[in-house]
């Protein structure tokens, strides 16, 4: 194995580059490194000014993620050998507005996010008194997988509806509400159901399916989308041939 | 005390290419599944041809098989015939998707939900195929 | 809350029409596209192909065939016009072009199907 390996980062400074372009930097190719070690070699040794989030560096806290070689990547699990020998561009994440060098905006994600209410909504409380929520291993077993979800943000960088129409709730967004839906102790399906059966909701989606593919934590995201395509139609077959119904 | 012109950044926003599409690999797959509709569609208006062709009589019929035997739309029908193939493969790979079945505790396995349909494809078009050649 | 939208129809259709495409497409264009025309196999002849379709489960077949694939073809195609094209404000034509087009497209086939002597 060669010694060196050569990365293409993005370099953006608001204010002063019109648009941002790339910089080589020459760091060890050691087998062991992940391209966070590569891009914290670089900020240590070479260039203080590269601009990057991470946090955990062991992808459980969905800071570091990037496109590494055009792929959304968390670059905390992703290994500078497999891009042996080079070079390796690294670029911040698609879709999303660039803040400076490999770091995105994530308003729009918090947005949307918000916009799902991902949270256990009760249409009454129980009291105190009569103790906590109980939930079986099987009805956990429901929606932990939706419930793996560290908002790396990585599948919004891969879903091209989102690029097309930042209107679109987007995966994370859908995956989530859905997690809530299919929780035991959630009364809120209904009203999620109100404000995500829309074009800008589960609607946009045309299972593209990349969502899936870069996911870090298997939520399955496209999975989540297409169940509730599937409940959002049950519920409308309901209400259209029992429109007596009330909610 | 920075002024807002310091503190708010100029965010960078890039605009979708319209070529987005040819940027990768599994995008390029996603549209050609897309595609596969207008392959369909063809089939709709060819067996609408034909049914017209059929009852207009013996001879309309004849001119329209040979039609059919006209290079280009042979290759085309090769071409539709691929699309329809890729249609159906990935229709049964990913329906699986779009539902959370339960037995016995757990999810039921994709293979076991793509799998019946792949073998209730075969069995009919075995009995679509054994009415057309039956004679 | 804002009122929730009807796209479920639309893909209720559409995965109908895909279902529907997917089993019955291929083994009929296999044979009627492909097979009979080169003479690889022998083909039903005029009178007995007139009789298989006059019969009203033909009919029922061929309608639910040609009429779900069509609704399958417009939905997945306004979509990939939207998305590909990067045309959505061009909706209301793109709309009727899909939509329309599979409606118009379904009474060509009851009427064809109708009138089979």
């Amino acid at each position: 194995m060669a010694d060196t390996i050569t990365l293409e980062v993005t370099r953006y400074h608001p204010g002063r580059d019109k648009e941002p372009g790339l910089q080589t930097y020459g760091v060890p190719l050691r087998k062991e490194w992940v391209m966070l070690d590569a891009l914290n070699y670089v900020k240590d040794r070479l260039d203080g000014s590269l601009t990057f989030r991470w946090s955990c560096r062991m992808g459980v806290c969905g800071s570091c993620g990037m496109m590494v070689n055009g792929e959304p990547k968390l670059t905390c699990a992703t290994f500078l050998s497999d891009y042996a020998p080079g070079p390796v561009r690294v670029e911040p994440m698609n879709n999303l507005p660039n803040l400076r060098g490999l770091v995105v905006a994530p308003s729009d994600f918090l947005v949307k996010l918000t916009k799902s209410k991902p949270w256990l909504i009760r249409k009454e409380e129980r009291p105190l008194a009569e103790g906590e929520y109980l939930q079986t291993p099987e009805q956990l077993d429901t929606y932990k997988q939706f419930s793996m979800c560290i908002n790396c943000m990585l599948c919004y960088a891969a879903c091209p509806v989102y690029g097309l129409d930042p209107l679109f709730s987007g995966p994370a967004a859908i995956a989530l509400a859905q997690r809530y839906n299919m929780d035991s102790r959630d009364q809120g399906a209904d009203e999620r159901m109100d404000i995500l059966s829309q074009h800008d909701g589960i609607w946009g989606c045309t299972f593209v399916g990349d969502c899936t593919e870069v996911c870090p934590k298997n939520v399955d995201p496209a999975g989540a989308i297409q169940q509730y395509k599937l409940t959002a139609t049950r519920e409308w077959v309901k209400s259209f041939l029992m429109p007596w119904q009330g909610k | 005390m920075p002024g807002s012109a310091q503190v708010l950044p100029k965010m960078y926003r890039t605009r979708m290419s319209t070529y987005w599409w040819l940027g990768r690999w599994p995008y390029l797959k996603f549209i050609l599944r897309e595609l596969s509709s207008v392959f369909v569609a063809w089939f709709v208006i060819m067996t609408l041809l034909q049914i017209d062709a059929l009852r207009r009589g013996p001879a309309d019929y004849m001119e329209f098989q040979e039609w059919l035997r006209n290079p280009v739309v042979i290759a085309l029908n090769i071409i539709s015939f691929f699309f329809v193939i890729f249609h159906a493969v990935t229709w049964f790979n990913l329906a699986p998707k779009a539902m959370a079945i339960r037995a016995g505790g757990k999810r039921v396995p994709a293979v076991l939900i793509a799998g019946p349909n792949y073998i209730a494809w075969v069995a009919i078009s075995a009995a679509v195929a054994w009415l057309l050649l039956r004679g | 809350m804002s009122k929730r939208s009807n796209e479920p129809f639309l893909w209720l259709l559409f995965s109908a029409g895909g279902v529907v495409a997917a089993m019955l497409i291929p083994i009929q264009l296999f044979l009627f596209g492909l097979a009979f025309p080169l003479g690889w196999l022998d083909g039903p002849g005029y009178q007995s192909l007139l009789e298989l379709v006059r019969h009203p489960l033909t009919r029922l077949y061929l309608f639910a065939l040609c009429t779900l694939s069509l609704f399958h073809f417009a939905h997945r195609f306004r979509y990939t016009l939207y998305d590909g094209l990067q045309i959505k404000h061009l909706n209301e034509l793109i709309n009727t072009f899909c939509y329309g087009g599979a409606i118009l497209g379904t009474a060509v086939t009851a009427y064809l199907l109708w009138i089979i002597p």
